[in-house]
């Protein structure tokens, strides 16, 4: 998987996971996700209570990993989500082809850790039909496609990008260097 | 906005790109991994490999360099050539390629494209597509007018070597139908001419079906990018010697993009 390569190219310890336990033991976590959602929750439904109660473990999610912090999603009828995040996820509509493919422009809306370094404005690659819109103030970036999507949303510990940092070259890595600072300062407060 | 993409193909045989490659800051133009490090660096947008091995050693010894690859170029990487089955994507996504592309063997069986889209997403399937235009009229065929009078494309499967008589614009709808994402058209007279993109045949795709288009075969100068980009609704264009033989470096061509006007990523 990408998201590991890219961690571990950072110099950061990854171990790919569905045992809560280690989660637990971790520092750090990251929700990543491809495919469609009610199959992806089934497979973390398990572990519904480890991310939902993180505390002050960081959680990144990405991509599908973003949507299934949220309460439900529209993709295959009405799916309840993890819930974190009160909101909902719908699928693009309108006049623009799907999915939305390919590197498009992040518009910081908030100051977190995660843009350390990353100027208004940059590209990331996406590759999603669907996108969240929250019912709490979590926006952190928007991207226009259509409509003006929150491409990261941030609440307390938790952070999530609908793009993949992971393939979005210089300015990805440097999105998740700044999630790994984010982890080892939680980890020495 | 969504930026049009810029993607070099890479060439790869039994593990080394092969075509001329003419870099002086390479220490070896013949590892992909090196050069893809270098268009990165230079702002492609994505890295498609091509595996041209004939034996399966050769495609194992590919598959390793993309394993290397996708280890330190973290832009996404399509791996195609030689794909016969749902296993063979497995391989490729499992050494670290981010979308696999088929090509001769969907078009002998199809439900290659179903089940590896049901297996793997749609967002991982590229249906390669080979055409070349056949002055002929036909009303069983998608017919479209150009300068030289009106055409078919045809499917060419076995690298553009055999003729399949099957429709080029059907098959694309057919592919989208069973859950291809993108569609990377290649022009068989126009690949290799340095002549420009073939924009009625890239057109016709883009208005046909509504999957990403990748359009290839006949980039030569920067103002063939501007065209394809003008006059079709392409996502991308792919191109290989002008960037091998370094007429062009991404940066250049970008750069012109940007200041005609088109989306790119800086």
């Amino acid at each position: 998987m990408s998201i590991s390569k890219a961690l571990e190219h950072l110099g950061a310890e990854v171990a790919v996971t569905a045992d809560g336990d280690v989660i637990k033991g971790s520092d750090g976590a990251v929700l990543p996700g491809v495919g469609a959602f009610y199959d992806a929750m089934r497979q973390i439904e398990h572990l519904r209570d480890i991310i939902g109660g993180l505390e002050d473990r960081p959680l990144l999610g990405i991509c599908l990993g973003l949507q299934l912090l949220f309460t439900e999603s529209e993709e295959g009828g009405r799916n309840p989500g993890l819930d974190v995040i009160r909101g909902r996820v719908v699928r693009f509509g309108g006049d623009v082809k799907v999915p939305h493919m390919g590197w498009n422009s992040v518009h910081i809306r908030r100051d977190t850790p995660l843009f350390k370094g990353i100027r208004d404005g940059s590209y990331f690659y996406f590759v999603h039909s669907y996108y969240a819109i929250p019912e709490e103030d979590v926006t952190a970036a928007t991207t226009p496609y259509g409509v003006e999507f929150p491409s990261v949303v941030v609440k307390d510990n938790v952070f999530a990008t609908q793009f993949h940092p992971e393939k979005s070259g210089a300015a990805g890595l440097q999105l998740l260097r700044n999630y790994l600072d984010v982890v080892v300062n939680s980890k020495s407060i | 906005m969504l930026t049009k993409r810029i993607i070099p193909c890479l060439d790869v045989r039994d593990g080394r790109v092969v075509k001329g490659v003419h870099f002086e800051n390479l220490r070896d133009a013949g590892d992909p991994v090196e050069l893809s490090r270098l268009y990165n660096e230079q702002g492609a947008d994505e890295l498609v490999f091509l595996d041209i091995s004939a034996s399966p050693r050769g495609h194992e010894t590919t598959l390793e360099t993309v394993t290397r690859t996708a280890q330190e170029v973290f832009i996404p990487l399509t791996v195609g050539g030689g794909i016969r089955s749902t296993e063979d994507m497995r391989k490729v996504l499992k050494a670290g390629a981010d979308k696999v592309g088929v090509n001769t063997a969907a078009v002998k069986d199809p439900e290659l494209i179903t089940e590896g889209a049901r297996r793997f997403g749609t967002q991982c399937i590229v249906s390669a597509i080979d055409a070349k235009r056949v002055y002929e009229e036909r009303d069983d065929r998608y017919m479209v007018d150009t300068p030289r009078g009106r055409c078919w494309f045809e499917v060419y499967i076995y690298g553009g070597r055999t003729p399949t008589g099957l429709d080029a614009v059907e098959w694309a709808r057919e592919v989208e139908r069973r859950g291809a994402g993108e569609i990377l058209l290649t022009s068989m007279d126009a690949d290799g001419t340095k002549d420009g993109f073939d924009i009625e045949m890239t057109r016709a795709f883009c208005t046909e079906t509504s999957l990403p288009v990748i359009a290839s075969g006949g980039a030569g100068k920067k103002e063939h990018f501007l065209e394809v980009f003008r006059e079709t609704g392409c996502d991308a264009a792919l191109a290989a010697s002008v960037f091998h033989y370094r007429e062009y470096t991404l940066q250049e061509i970008k750069s012109y993009l940007r200041e005609s006007g088109v989306a790119v990523r800086d």
